[in-house]
């Protein structure tokens, strides 16, 4: 039995926050993210990007960059609204959605791009804690 | 018209119950049957009288049945099959007219279905495989307080099966030590926790201090790790006061889901339940305690993809399943045939997945199936390929037997899960390289790496009990 490891997951840490779907693997290669893309585009779903700042990761709406790329099968075209989504908004969490119409959801959400959130800022879990924590876990 | 006359005295079933020309109408709700008879019992006449029996008959004819239009009223047997692999029993199958029934009572079908009917003499044995509910009926029950989509859109997870744990020691444990295991097992990665299904308000942890730790062990771990997560607490009680009194205090707390046991908490209790979660907006996660007495006999009882059609229409946002892979029994084609039946708005007739009629389910949502029992890592790659991503997929003693405790249990699911779903997107053959793909994922994941070694030899192969009918058997 080899030794016992601590699991290192920390309020205070930024590095704990994780993002959904494939946020607990190794970030994602540029060949990675067009594979995933592909899969979008081959399940007949349509394409969009999000973004927001770190601190608000935690809301059901991000930022739509643009509008979903109805029947766009090019995952070229894809990758380049991806660079020009993190260009325009340096920071943001970017992620790519696959909108599944048939079933009325997302079919695949995932971050394509992780910004740094300050090592300052625990902003987003105080936000937290006040906005879900009842009054007995705080008092 | 006015020309029947009264004549008292025992007829046979079938020269009423028994009409091989009649074609089932859409409304009409339709039953598949396993018979067995009793010697001596021709296959018509033992069809006819369970037909009769669970429809409009009693054992001799009476005045009172010319009061009323019994050729609308009384149930039809209208076919009869051989059972492949088994000489004695026959299945028939019966057509009942929508006049019989109360709209949306789940409870009155099943009285009738189900009832005397089972403890009747001329049948040795009576199993009921299949019901085919009409449009009318599923339209007036009012299914899923949400649904899969609706769940996925309020926890904000897409494109993977949902991960959860039943804490253990199922019993015993205090509310404090219950709440720590939840909270090691969320910040882990998992989405979800579970009471066990025993776990209700003993002395040892009364609900009250349960709720709470557990409401705390959730808004830490979602301060932690940024993402939704929750524990399906018990609301199972001795009574429907007690049962309320406890999903309030859940919904005061801000818990987004809560869980019962259909079968013991009882039909009627679990549709008003399932109404009170969606007037509420908490999610509910559904046991069911008690299945295998009811539909493991492969000669007696009810199918489980008839139990699981009846929870879609009562209403529950969870149910579990069977695993096929785990410690518990399931055969694989009959388990992929109820969980199609739990999610999918139309299925069609499939005698090789035990489905013996198209069910049309209109517009009511699905059902995520609850894959739980005896299943660790190394499972992976099979219950994602057999379950696909609208499924809740339960690891107990595979997060919390983790060498290193229960957030490490929780991260190295969650990293071959997502693993998986990777690797399955970009088109491999999860199953054939499983082993490949995990042990790929383990190489930046120590947890994952130790919970591969842990659980490396653990198999669960014991033959199925409850197997569809093939002639091969």
């Amino acid at each position: 039995m080899s030794e016992m490891n601590d699991y290192p997951s920390r309020i205070k840490d930024p590095a704990s926050r994780r993002l959904g779907t494939f946020s607990y693997l190794p970030e994602f290669t540029e060949e990675d993210i067009r594979k995933q893309i592909q899969y979008v585009i081959d399940q007949g779903w349509d394409c969009a990007i999000e973004h927001c700042e770190p601190e608000f990761a935690r809301l059901h709406y991000w930022y739509m960059w643009k509008l979903p790329m109805f029947g766009e099968t090019d995952v070229d075209r894809i990758m380049d609204e991806i660079e020009a989504c993190k260009k325009a908004n340096p920071g943001h969490h970017v992620r790519l959605v696959g909108y599944n119409k048939y079933k009325q959801t997302q079919g695949v959400s995932f971050v394509v791009h992780r910004g740094e959130i300050p090592t300052e800022s625990t902003t987003e879990t105080w936000m937290h804690l006040k906005l879900k924590a009842p009054d007995w876990v705080l008092r | 018209m006015g020309t029947q006359k009264f004549q008292a005295g025992v007829k046979e079933y079938r020269e009423r119950y028994w009409d091989p020309n009649y074609t089932p109408k859409d409304s009409d709700i339709l039953a598949c049957f396993k018979i067995v008879p009793q010697p001596g019992v021709p296959r018509e006449e033992a069809a006819a009288a369970v037909c009769a029996e669970s429809s409009t008959a009693t054992w001799t004819t009476v005045w009172t049945d010319l009061l009323t239009d019994m050729d609308y009223y009384q149930g039809r047997a209208y076919a009869i099959e051989d059972v492949p692999g088994d000489d004695e029993a026959f299945y028939a199958f019966i057509a009942y007219p929508m006049g019989l029934f109360e709209e949306g009572s789940v409870v009155n079908v099943f009285t009738s279905l189900v009832g005397n009917v089972f403890g009747f003499k001329a049948v040795r044995a009576l199993r009921l495989e299949d019901v085919r509910f009409p449009l009318w009926f599923v339209a007036t029950c009012d299914g899923p307080p949400h649904g899969i989509q609706v769940e996925r859109d309020k926890l904000d997870k897409y494109g993977r099966p949902l991960l959860g744990c039943t804490i253990k020691p199922k019993l015993g444990l205090s509310a404090k030590n219950y709440g720590r295991a939840i909270y090691e097992c969320l910040r882990g990665g998992l989405d979800f926790t579970k009471d066990d299904e025993n776990v209700n308000s003993q002395p040892f942890m009364r609900w009250r201090d349960r709720f709470l730790f557990a409401m705390e062990a959730i808004t830490k771990a979602e301060a932690e790790t940024g993402e939704r997560k929750g524990h399906y607490l018990n609301v199972t009680a001795p009574n429907v006061e007690e049962m309320y009194k406890r999903a309030e205090f859940a919904k005061e707390i801000g818990a987004p889901i809560i869980m019962s046991d259909y079968l013991t908490l009882g039909w009627a209790a679990q549709a008003s339940l399932s109404r009170w979660c969606r007037d509420n907006g908490m999610l509910l996660h559904v046991h069911r305690a008690m299945h295998a007495v009811i539909d493991r006999n492969p000669r007696h009882g009810i199918n489980f993809r008839v139990l699981a059609k009846m929870l879609r229409l009562l209403g529950g946002d969870h149910l579990h399943s069977g695993t096929v892979v785990g410690k518990l029994e399931g055969d694989r084609e009959a388990t992929l045939g109820w969980i199609s039946l739990m999610r999918e708005r139309y299925v069609k007739e499939d005698r090789g997945r035990g489905i013996f009629f198209d069910q049309d389910w209109g517009q009511m949502p699905g059902v995520f199936p609850v894959a739980s029992g005896g299943i660790h890592v190394w499972h992976m790659p099979a219950l994602v390929s057999i379950f696909g991503d609208d499924a809740v997929l339960q690891f107990g003693g595979g997060t919390i037997g983790h060498p290193w405790g229960n957030a490490a249990g929780a991260t190295a699911n969650r990293v071959a899960l997502e693993a998986c779903v990777k690797a399955r997107n970009e088109g491999r053959d999860i199953i054939k390289e499983g082993k490949e793909i995990l042990t790929e994922a383990a190489k930046s994941c120590p947890e994952l790496k130790m919970a591969m070694e842990t659980w490396k030899e653990i198999k669960f192969e014991f033959e199925t009990v409850d197997k569809l009918d093939v002639a091969h058997r």
